[in-house]
């Protein structure tokens, strides 16, 4: 295996972005809810939980979502709930990543009886039903913060891509390239590290932004419910105001519906982009050119 | 047979994992929720009410923790689960069976639908690779498999039922009527059951969608279909009897490792339309601190998706002898 120069790397993910349409919106829309995530001040002149403005304002330039019962800015709020929701798709589809790797290759690598162990833990957490489970452990918690949130969706989420990962680390596993790196005497680490993961690396990726959209969705569902800390800033908590308010009821839609498109556009972004990466790992998936085509059409 | 053994013994570990990360859960965590809970409602409640969270918790003042883990464990296989105390002492049971079936009936059907339908249009969509559905479709559900599903019911909600006024937006039936073998209370439920129903489809046809397309695109290169198109066979044929029979196989399988999520999303969607069923029951005793309803619950929900995952294996393992081998 040729070893990747860092900038080689780079411009092959530029490459990767120019081609592909799904990968570069998806890219695009993940820039710029960072930049959201990173600077809100520079996006909400306000205080998003100051309660000083009209309560139950309709649009207008100074409020370009209208108000919320409460009289607080419905813009300010979601540009200042973009961080939470970021902040938790990134760490969670980190950690959940790091447990996916080390579990799953070193299941298929080391096999044998820890292999089936291995397996077995992967499976049995992939079948227990996370979303109910969560829901018990935060009611225990009471009021969960970001790290009890961020913690749960790990110990739930990783054991999908774990599963993914050992299968594809197996079919590398007996390949003549790493029989010549065992042969060569090369330590394990090294074999792993640098001769097994570079050809997973689009199935990782793939995985992280999975984890991604999981963790997303669930810390959504968990705050709408009223599970995590109702007095943070996010997209899910602001949901539960909204639904607790009646804010579609009370003729304030976009107060309830604003947030929950902010999610969507955030899980559309990860959606697509490791739709992007699954055609990268697997090249049967990817789109074909348009003279082809017509021959196998019937 | 052997298959069926193994997956038998794999249903069991997993049903006793999870017990067991219910039964610890509560006493694990910092600072013991399981003695704050007893400590904060001790005076408050009947002995009956302390005596049904003991046993939901597994605490007992003056037993070990392997005596009160071997009680739980037999407590909830028996059915045990005590008396719920948010909901008027009745037995956790008995509310149970009276949520149950609203929710298999609209859980059930809806994942029943959005499986068949995704599955016939991913199926059709990858025949006619590169066609415009299939440049539409596959991408649009990529980003509508996105959407939370709680947010797609507050939508339809605040569409078809604030706005266009055709469905109702609350509940499994209109609260005044009796029901009863009519079909003035048939269609009261139906009508209730549309919106929810909806927008669990609308949410999971996307993922049946995009794995039935991947699927099919390899079956499609594969030897025996493209001698089923030299015989001349008509491509209607050539697609469901050849080919898509083959691509349902994985699909089956996936049918059962989204079938927890499809619950999950389900659980918010319940709670969305306050529909009464068991995701609904669910999250009003997180609410109430109703800790043996919420227990009780969360044993029957991992049953419900275990024996469905078991019920799948088997069925893919019939209609798929390679699978009875290698696994």
């Amino acid at each position: 295996m040729n070893r990747l120069h860092p900038l080689r790397a780079l411009s092959a993910v530029g490459r990767f972005l120019r081609r592909d349409k799904k990968a570069m919106v998806g890219s695009a829309i993940l820039f710029v809810l960072l930049v959201i995530a990173a600077f809100p001040s520079w996006f909400t002149p306000d205080d998003p939980a100051a309660e000083i403005y009209n309560p139950g304002a309709g649009l207008s330039w100074a409020h370009p979502l209208g108000t919320t019962s409460f009289g607080q800015d419905v813009f300010s709020q979601l540009m200042a709930g973009t961080r939470q929701s970021v902040m938790i798709a990134l760490v969670v589809g980190f950690f959940c990543t790091i447990l996916s790797v080390v579990v799953g290759v070193s299941a298929a690598y080391l096999g044998g009886l820890v292999d089936d162990g291995l397996s077995l833990i992967i499976d049995v957490i992939l079948v227990i039903p996370t979303f109910p489970l969560i829901i018990v452990i935060a009611a225990y918690t009471k009021s969960a913060s970001f790290w009890t949130i961020v913690f749960v969706l790990v110990v739930t989420g990783w054991s999908y891509g774990a599963r993914q990962l050992r299968v594809q680390a197996l079919s590398l596993r007996n390949r003549d390239y790493l029989l010549a790196a065992r042969a060569r005497g090369e330590a394990s680490w090294y074999i792993i590290g640098f001769e097994l993961m570079p050809p997973m690396t689009s199935l990782i990726a793939a995985n992280f932004l999975g984890a991604a959209l999981y963790a997303v969705l669930a810390a959504a569902g968990l705050q709408f419910v009223g599970l995590g800390n109702v007095n943070t800033q996010s997209w899910g908590t602001m949901l539960y105001w909204a639904q607790n308010n009646e804010a579609l009821q009370a003729g304030l839609p976009l107060w309830a519906l604003a947030p929950g498109i902010m999610i969507a556009i955030l899980g559309s972004a990860l959606a697509l982009l490791n739709y992007a990466f699954d055609e990268v790992s697997n090249p049967a998936l990817r789109p074909v050119k348009s003279r082809r085509t017509k021959a196998v059409r019937v | 047979m052997r298959f069926l053994v193994r997956r038998l013994g794999f249903l069991l570990v997993a049903l006793w994992a999870a017990l067991t990360v219910n039964f610890f859960i509560p006493r694990l965590m910092p600072g013991n929720p399981a003695e704050a809970i007893l400590a904060q409602f001790h005076g408050r409640l009947n002995p009956a009410a302390l005596k049904a969270i003991e046993a939901a918790l597994g605490i007992g003042k003056h037993q070990s923790l392997v005596t009160s883990y071997v009680e739980y464990l037999r407590n909830t296989l028996t059915g045990n689960f005590g008396i719920s105390f948010s909901q008027g002492n009745a037995t956790v049971s008995s509310l149970i069976s009276r949520a149950l079936p609203w929710s298999l009936g609209l859980v059930g059907i809806s994942t029943v639908i959005g499986f068949v339908l995704g599955t016939a249009i991913g199926g059709v969509v990858a025949w006619r690779r590169g066609g415009t559905l299939d440049n539409v479709l596959p991408p649009t559900f990529i980003i509508v498999s996105a959407f939370p599903y709680f947010w797609v019911g507050l939508l339809s909600i605040w569409l078809f039922s604030l706005t266009l006024n055709w469905f109702p937006s609350l509940g499994g039936s209109t609260a005044t009527s009796t029901l009863s073998w009519s079909w003035g209370s048939f269609t009261d439920i139906l009508s209730h059951a549309v919106l929810p129903a909806f927008t669990i489809v609308i949410t999971s046809v996307g993922g049946w969608i995009l794995t039935m397309r991947n699927n099919m695109i390899t079956v499609v290169a594969e030897d025996y279909v493209k001698m089923a198109r030299a015989k001349g066979l008509k491509p209607r044929r050539i697609l469901w009897q050849y080919a898509g029979r083959n691509a349902l196989l994985p699909n089956l399988t996936g049918f059962a490792m989204s079938l927890g999520f499809v619950i999950s999303g389900a659980i918010l969607v319940e709670y969305v339309f306050n529909y009464p069923g068991v995701g609904f029951l669910l999250l009003q005793a997180v609410n109430n601190e109703d800790y043996p309803l919420m227990q009780a619950l969360f044993f029957l929900i991992t049953v419900v998706v275990l024996v469905a995952i078991f019920f799948s294996d088997i069925a893919t393992a019939f209609l798929d002898p390679r699978t009875r081998n290698n696994r």
